[in-house]
C-alpha cells in the first residue's frame, strides 16, 4: 500500500497520470485545470516521466493532438474545463466515435456567458451525448483512483473508448486533501500495457475519420452506442480489482444511509460529500432521508438507478447545471425518464443548486429537502436565486 | 418558490453607489473608466495600466469621443481592459476578439474599433483570425500587449515565449521558437506596424494616435512586464526592474525590417514604427468590386426589362 499524504488534488491527479506512464500530454491552460498540466510539464521536464508534453495553441488543437497520438497507439492525456471543452467539443465527439482511448480530466466549470471561472456541471452536460465514458468524482481520492481505472477500462480492447473523469473545479482541484498514493507495483499489476485495437501503422493500413454515408452512419452510431453500453462489465471489473488492491469499493450508483429512507437525495460530484453531511444531520433529527450518489453518468446505469430509487416516496435531485428552456435540469430529466415505466416510483423534485460557483452548504440541502416536500412534483427550482 | 437571499445578505445599493460616486472623479481619466470597476485586478508592476493610459491619452489627443470608440478584447489579463473602459466594449471568448470586431467595424464604419488583447489571445488561440483580418485589411486598431506568457492562468508557455525562457509549463526552459509579432503582422498585410515597451509611454501614445488616423488594419505591439507570471521564473525582478531593463536594452529603430526585430530573452529589444504604408482597406475593395458591380448588374437588368 502506498503512502497517505496531504496534497492538492490537482497535483495528486498529475502524479497519478505520471504513474500511468503516459506517452503524450497535450493541453492548453484554462482555469481551474492549470495545476494538473503544470505539474505534468514538471514531471516531463525533470525526467520523472518519459512523455511528449505538447503546449498546443488551443483546446481544439489539444484534443486533435490527442486523437493523433491515440491513433498512433500512445497512451494519451489531456485536461480542460468549460470554455476549453466547448472549443474542443468538435473533436470530443470524433475521439469517441473513432474509439480512441484518451483520458480527459475535466475540472468542471460553468460555461460563459456571463464569464465565470467557478464550478458547475454545465460543461460536462454539454458533451453528455458525445459517447465518452463519463465519471463524476466525489473527492480527491476518487479522482486519484479513477485515473488508473479510466486507463484500464478505456484501453481495454473490449471497450476502446475515451474516458472523461469529472472533478469539480476549485472545490476539488484546488483543495489539499489526504490522498493515499499507489505504488509503482500496484499500478503495474492493475494497469496492463496499452495494446490498441486499431492504430495508424504503415504495415497495416487503415483510414480513420472517413465519410460515413447515409447507408452506414446509423449502423456506426448503433455500434458506438452498444460499445459504450457494453463497457459496463469492464467498468465493474475495474472497480472490483481496484477494491481488491486498495480496499476502496466504487460503484456506478452508491448509497449512503438509504435503509428505510422515505426521501432520497441524488447528487453527482463533490456535492455528494456535502449532501452526506446533511443526511447525517437529518437522520439525527429522526428524519428518514438517504443519499444516492450517481458516480457513473455514461454509460447510464439504468438498472442500478431503478433499483436504488424505486423504494422511496420522494426523490430530490440536486442538479448542478441548468438546461435553459427545458422542463427539467439534465440529471433530473435522465432520472425521470429512467423511472417513468417503473410500477413504483418516487415523486421526483428538481433542485438546481450551486451553479456558477454558488456555495451549497449542508443547511442548504436540508432546506432543499424541506422545500421539495412542500411543493408538487415536476417543479424545477433554482435554489437560492434572487429576484 | 423563492428563497430570500437578500434577507440573509442585505445589500445596500444606494450606499454602494454613493461610495463609488464619492471616489469617482479623483483621477484625470475617470470619465473614460467605469466607476465601480476600479481598482483593477492587475498585479503590482504589471504594464497593462500604462497601456490603458496611453490608449486614453491617444483618444484625448485625437479628440476621439467616447461615443465613437468601441473596444473589443478577448480573454486574459489584457482582456479585462474591456471591463474597465467606460465606452462600448465587448469581452469576447478566448481568441475571438478580432472576428467580433470585424463584424462591428463593417457594420458601424463610423466607429473606431480597437482590439485590445494579449499575445496569447491574439497569436495562440486566435492566431488564425489575426492573419485573416490583416490580409483583408479590415479597419481595426489592434493593440497587443505582449507579456510573453499566459499571465491570467498562472504563467504558462505561449507562442510568444522566447526560446529558453522558463514558464510554469517549461520549468527548465522553452524549446519552441517564438513568434516575431511585427513580422507576422506585416507579412499578413497590416498597413501600420509598431512596437514599443511600457517604458516608451509617450511614443506609445503617438503610435496609437497615428493608428487612429490610419484606415485599415493597424498593429501596435506593447512589450509589457509581467513580474508575477513571466518575471519570476526568469528572475527579471520587479516591474520597476523590468522598466529599467527596457531603458537599457531598447533601441529605437523606426523603419526597421520587421524580420529583424525578433525578441530574445535578456537581449536587445528593437522598438519603433516599422511599417506605415497605404493599401485599400476591406470596405474599399468590397465597395468597388462587389457593391458597384452588383449595382451595375441590377441597373442593366432593369434596363432590359424596361425595353
Amino acid at each position: 500500500m502506498g503512502k497517505k499524504v496531504g496534497i492538492e488534488v490537482s497535483i495528486a491527479a498529475a502524479e497519478a497520470v505520471g504513474l500511468c506512464d503516459v506517452d503524450v500530454v497535450a493541453a492548453y491552460p484554462i482555469t481551474p485545470q492549470t495545476h494538473i498540466v503544470e505539474h505534468l510539464s514538471e514531471l516531463v521536464a525533470n525526467g520523472r516521466l518519459d512523455a511528449e508534453f505538447v503546449p498546443v495553441e488551443s483546446e481544439h488543437s489539444a484534443m486533435s493532438v490527442c486523437c493523433g497520438s491515440a491513433a498512433a497507439g500512445a497512451r494519451t492525456f489531456t485536461s480542460t474545463a468549460a470554455q476549453g471543452l466547448a472549443l474542443m467539443a468538435e473533436i470530443v465527439y470524433i475521439a469517441a466515435s473513432m474509439r480512441l482511448p484518451i483520458l480527459m480530466l475535466v475540472a468542471n466549470r460553468a460555461l460563459s456567458a456571463p464569464l465565470s471561472i467557478w464550478n458547475d456541471h454545465s460543461d460536462a452536460m454539454m458533451v453528455r451525448d458525445s459517447g465518452w465514458i463519463q465519471i463524476f468524482c466525489e473527492n480527491g481520492q476518487d479522482v486519484y483512483d479513477h485515473i488508473f481505472h479510466a486507463y484500464r477500462v478505456g484501453e481495454d480492447p473490449r471497450v476502446s473508448l475515451p474516458v472523461m473523469v469529472n472533478m469539480d473545479g476549485f472545490i476539488l482541484t484546488h483543495v489539499i486533501e489526504p490522498v493515499e498514493f499507489w505504488t509503482k507495483e500496484m499500478v503495474g499489476s492493475y494497469l496492463p500495457r496499452f495494446r490498441p485495437l486499431n492504430t495508424l501503422h504503415p504495415d497495416k493500413v487503415v483510414t480513420m475519420g472517413a465519410f460515413g454515408m447515409p447507408e452506414i452512419y446509423a449502423e456506426q452510431k448503433m455500434a458506438h452506442d452498444q460499445a459504450l453500453k457494453n463497457s459496463m462489465p469492464v467498468l465493474l471489473e475495474g472497480w472490483d480489482e481496484l477494491a481488491k488492491l486498495t480496499g476502496r469499493k466504487y460503484e456506478p450508483v452508491e448509497l449512503y444511509r438509504t435503509e428505510g429512507a422515505e426521501t432520497l437525495l441524488l447528487a453527482m460530484g463533490s456535492l455528494c460529500e456535502t449532501a452526506s453531511l446533511a443526511v447525517d444531520q437529518m437522520r439525527e433529527a429522526g428524519r428518514k432521508v438517504g443519499l444516492v450518489k450517481l458516480r457513473l453518468w455514461r454509460p447510464f446505469p439504468l438498472a442500478e438507478v431503478r433499483k436504488a430509487l424505486s423504494g422511496a416516496k420522494d426523490l430530490v435531485v440536486l442538479d448542478r447545471s441548468i438546461s435553459v428552456g427545458a422542463a427539467n435540469a439534465p440529471v433530473t430529466s435522465e432520472i425521470s425518464a429512467a423511472m417513468y415505466h417503473e410500477p413504483q416510483r418516487p415523486r421526483i423534485h428538481c433542485m438546481i443548486a450551486g451553479i456558477g460557483g454558488r456555495d451549497v452548504t449542508p443547511e442548504d440541502i436540508t432546506n432543499m429537502v424541506d422545500l421539495s416536500l412542500k411543493g408538487t412534483e415536476q417543479e424545477c427550482h433554482i435554489y437560492g436565486v434572487r429576484g | 418558490m423563492k428563497v430570500r437571499y437578500r434577507a440573509l445578505h442585505p445589500f445596500d445599493k444606494e450606499a454602494e453607489e454613493r461610495h463609488i460616486q464619492e471616489d469617482h472623479g479623483l483621477h484625470p481619466y475617470d470619465e473614460y473608466l467605469k466607476p465601480g470597476r476600479i481598482p483593477h485586478i492587475w498585479c503590482p508592476g504589471c504594464g497593462l495600466g500604462i497601456v490603458v493610459t496611453a490608449f486614453i491619452e491617444a483618444m484625448k489627443q485625437k479628440n476621439v469621443p467616447v461615443a465613437q470608440s468601441a473596444v473589443v478584447s478577448g480573454i486574459g489579463c489584457t482582456g479585462r481592459v474591456a471591463g474597465y473602459l467606460d465606452m462600448d466594449t465587448y469581452h469576447t471568448t478566448h481568441g475571438r476578439a478580432i472576428p467580433f470586431a470585424t463584424g462591428l467595424a463593417l457594420v458601424r464604419q463610423d466607429l473606431i474599433v480597437t482590439v485590445f488583447s494579449g499575445d496569447g489571445d491574439l497569436f495562440a488561440i486566435g492566431g488564425n483570425h489575426l492573419i485573416h483580418a490583416a490580409r483583408r485589411n479590415v479597419n481595426l486598431k489592434v493593440i497587443c500587449v505582449n507579456n510573453f506568457n499566459y499571465g491570467m492562468t498562472g504563467g504558462q508557455v505561449a507562442p510568444t515565449t522566447p526560446i529558453d525562457a522558463r514558464t510554469s509549463t517549461t520549468p527548465f526552459g522553452n524549446a519552441e521558437p517564438s513568434f516575431n509579432l511585427p513580422h507576422l503582422a506585416h507579412a499578413a498585410g497590416a498597413v501600420y506596424v509598431a512596437r514599443w515597451t511600457t517604458y516608451h509611454a509617450r511614443q506609445l501614445v503617438h503610435s496609437i494616435s497615428q493608428a487612429f488616423d490610419k484606415k485599415g488594419f493597424t498593429f501596435v505591439e506593447v512589450v509589457a512586464p509581467c513580474p508575477t507570471g513571466f518575471g519570476r521564473p526568469n528572475k527579471l525582478g520587479s516591474g520597476l526592474d523590468e522598466m529599467r531593463h527596457y531603458r537599457e536594452v531598447c533601441e529605437v529603430r523606426n523603419g526597421a525590417d520587421p524580420s529583424e526585430v525578433e525578441i530574445r530573452l535578456r537581449e536587445k529589444i528593437i522598438v519603433g514604427t516599422f511599417v506605415d504604408v497605404e493599401r485599400p482597406d476591406f470596405m474599399e475593395h468590397y465597395q468597388s468590386l462587389v457593391v458597384a458591380r452588383a449595382q451595375a448588374k441590377a441597373k442593366s437588368k432593369g434596363k432590359g426589362k424596361a425595353a
